[in-house]
């Protein structure tokens, strides 16, 4: 990819980042830091990725290790965000 | 299927990432932003399966994926981890659950730059290698340290900050030998010196949590939570994916904008929270101070000074979810409701473990939103208050934090029950609370303390109330 490509989605995904979550009540602040946590599981893709491309058992046993802890991280943290926010449906 | 068509649909699940946080962020669609957060990490993964991505050293080979049985079988194994995980939990761990799991991210994203590393041997640009470095260091801080903090909130381990000595010699001597290593890792290309890179950050992600004080926990795994969305961008720089680095570059900007919203909640500066355990100054030895009289009452008082009082406002904490009282603390509010007695409950913003925690215990118990009171609305009314009812809650009504500089959680601001006419504590001993320091109010002319479990406290208030 080109350098520049990768430096305007950077700067830009930082600010789209900041706006979205600037105004937010203490209420939900234990909810979004859990669905946060849980885009960045998408490293599963990456796991993969370079489970494909390895070449040796090492390489092979490696990657296998970062998808299970990468799906954890991802369907774990979409499940238990949920059901906080089951929680708070029905208010008001 | 066409590289064209994978990026597009990569790039369709980084807008359901936005999406999904600008959900979150309301109370009214936070739960469909969980949801499309959530279909586009799925949609993502499905796709993987159906693009080959060439290695950098070579060409792309025909569907279907290498290793396809064990790519399919980790999943499987993470699934079967993760979601019983999720779902058992109890909502009083619920902070825990989240640094764990927010651990297990960076370690993954550490694992997965070393093993395009490995595979990418001489054949790495310098930008790769330096991106490469940059996620071995910060993922592995975020493992480790994720680690540390889980323990503190499990209580595995003690939730005081842990100061040794030369601390902070030591932690300055771990990060200058990780940034020096790193700059080894980069001139010298070799396994071993990535390796004493990870073994190193790994360190330094302990050393680094370790002085931090139990009740600045949550804000640490806010940041780690940031941390770990930078290395996700950063493997996607490395694996020339767009998802990676929109995904990786969103967590990371609203996580760390989170922390500071937290670290503003708790009245605290980012900076004092991490360092804070070297700045602050030793506490007076608390062990005289424990000596002294307290008034306890029985649930037989407690009910009669409930009975003649106008307002009452509950002060709950984490020990009222610990005790899984949040059920008769809802009857005791309807109760003195039905007597006509004004009744609401004060909310800190960092009541339970971390920002919002209560509200979501609470909720469990289905008690009325409206009767929540945030802690900006609730303190000016407590000087009207007749009874303050304090429930395994201690550091956020202690007085220290507005009168005691140096104190490690001064500067927090509190609910000022100190104003109420009455205080009434429910306990289960004199133990500090998660911070570790005394509490003044206790030994307060106008403090009552119920002594013990918080639930059989509650019920015994209950039917002496009931039986006025």
């Amino acid at each position: 990819m080109e350098p520049i490509a990768v430096i305007s989605i950077f700067v830009l995904a930082v600010f789209v980042g900041f706006e979205v979550v600037s105004k937010v009540s203490s209420t939900l602040h234990t909810p979004l830091m859990s669905g946060a946590n849980a885009i960045h599981g998408v490293i599963l893709v990456g796991a993969i990725i370079v489970a494909d491309h390895s070449s040796t058992n090492l390489e092979l046993g490696l990657a296998v290790a970062a998808i299970v802890l990468a799906t954890i991280n991802m369907v774990g943290g979409f499940v238990v965000t949920d059901r906080m926010l089951e929680m708070f449906k029905g208010k008001k | 299927m066409s590289r064209t068509l994978y990026d597009l649909i990569g790039l369709a699940a980084g807008v359901a990432f936005i999406l999904a946080l600008k959900g979150l962020s309301h109370p009214k669609t936070a739960r469909r932003g969980n949801m499309i957060g959530a279909f586009g990490a799925t949609l993502a993964t499905i796709v993987v399966f159906f693009f080959v991505v060439a290695p950098k050293t070579g060409v792309a080979h025909a569907l279907p994926l290498h290793h396809l049985g064990w790519i399919l079988g980790a999943m499987a194994v993470g699934l079967a981890i993760g979601v019983p995980a999720a779902r058992k939990v109890q909502m009083t761990q619920m902070p825990q659950l989240v640094a764990l799991f927010n651990g297990v991210g960076g370690g993954a994203a550490a694992l997965v730059a070393i093993v395009e590393y490995l595979h990418l041997g001489s054949g790495a640009t310098k930008a790769e290698v330096i991106f490469t470095v940059f996620t071995v260091i910060v993922g592995c801080v975020s493992f480790s340290g994720s680690i540390i903090t889980f323990m503190k909130l499990q209580e595995l381990m003690t939730t005081r900050p842990v100061i040794f000595p030369a601390g902070r010699f030591i932690i300055a001597a771990t990060l200058v030998s990780v940034i020096g290593v790193g700059g080894w890792v980069v001139a010298a290309l070799g396994t071993t010196p990535l390796l004493i890179l990870a073994g190193l950050s790994l360190l330094f992600g302990v050393l680094f949590v370790l002085p931090v004080g139990g009740a600045d926990v949550p804000i640490v795994i806010s940041l780690l939570n940031a941390f770990t969305g930078l290395t996700v961008a950063a493997s996607g720089y490395v694996l020339d994916s767009v998802l990676l680095i929109i995904a990786g570059t969103l967590v990371g900007a609203s996580g760390t904008i989170l922390t500071r919203l937290m670290a503003e909640a708790m009245g605290r500066s980012l900076f004092g929270t991490l360092f804070g355990a070297f700045t602050a100054k030793p506490q007076a030895a608390t062990g005289a101070a424990e000596e002294r009289p307290v008034r306890s009452g029985s649930p037989d008082d407690v009910a009669i000074l409930l009975n003649y009082a106008r307002r009452v406002v509950i002060v709950p904490g984490f020990g009222l979810a610990v005790a899984q009282a949040q059920h008769t603390v809802r009857e005791l509010a309807d109760l003195m409701i039905s007597k006509g007695i004004d009744v609401a409950y004060g909310i800190h913003p960092v009541a339970g473990r971390m920002p919002g925690h209560m509200n979501v215990l609470l909720a469990e118990a289905n008690v009325p939103y409206d009767q929540l009171e945030e802690m900006d609305e609730i303190n000016p009314t407590f000087s009207q208050t007749d009874v303050a009812i304090v429930i395994g809650a201690n550091d956020v009504v202690n007085p220290a934090a507005e009168n005691t500089p140096g104190c490690p959680i001064y500067g927090m601001p509190i609910l000022q029950v100190a104003n109420a006419a009455n205080v009434i504590f429910l306990k289960r001993s004199m133990r500090p609370g998660f911070a570790g320091i005394e509490n003044e109010l206790l030994y307060d002319p106008k403090t009552m303390l119920l002594f013990g479990d918080a639930k059989a406290s509650l019920t015994k208030v209950v039917s002496a109330l009931k039986a006025l």
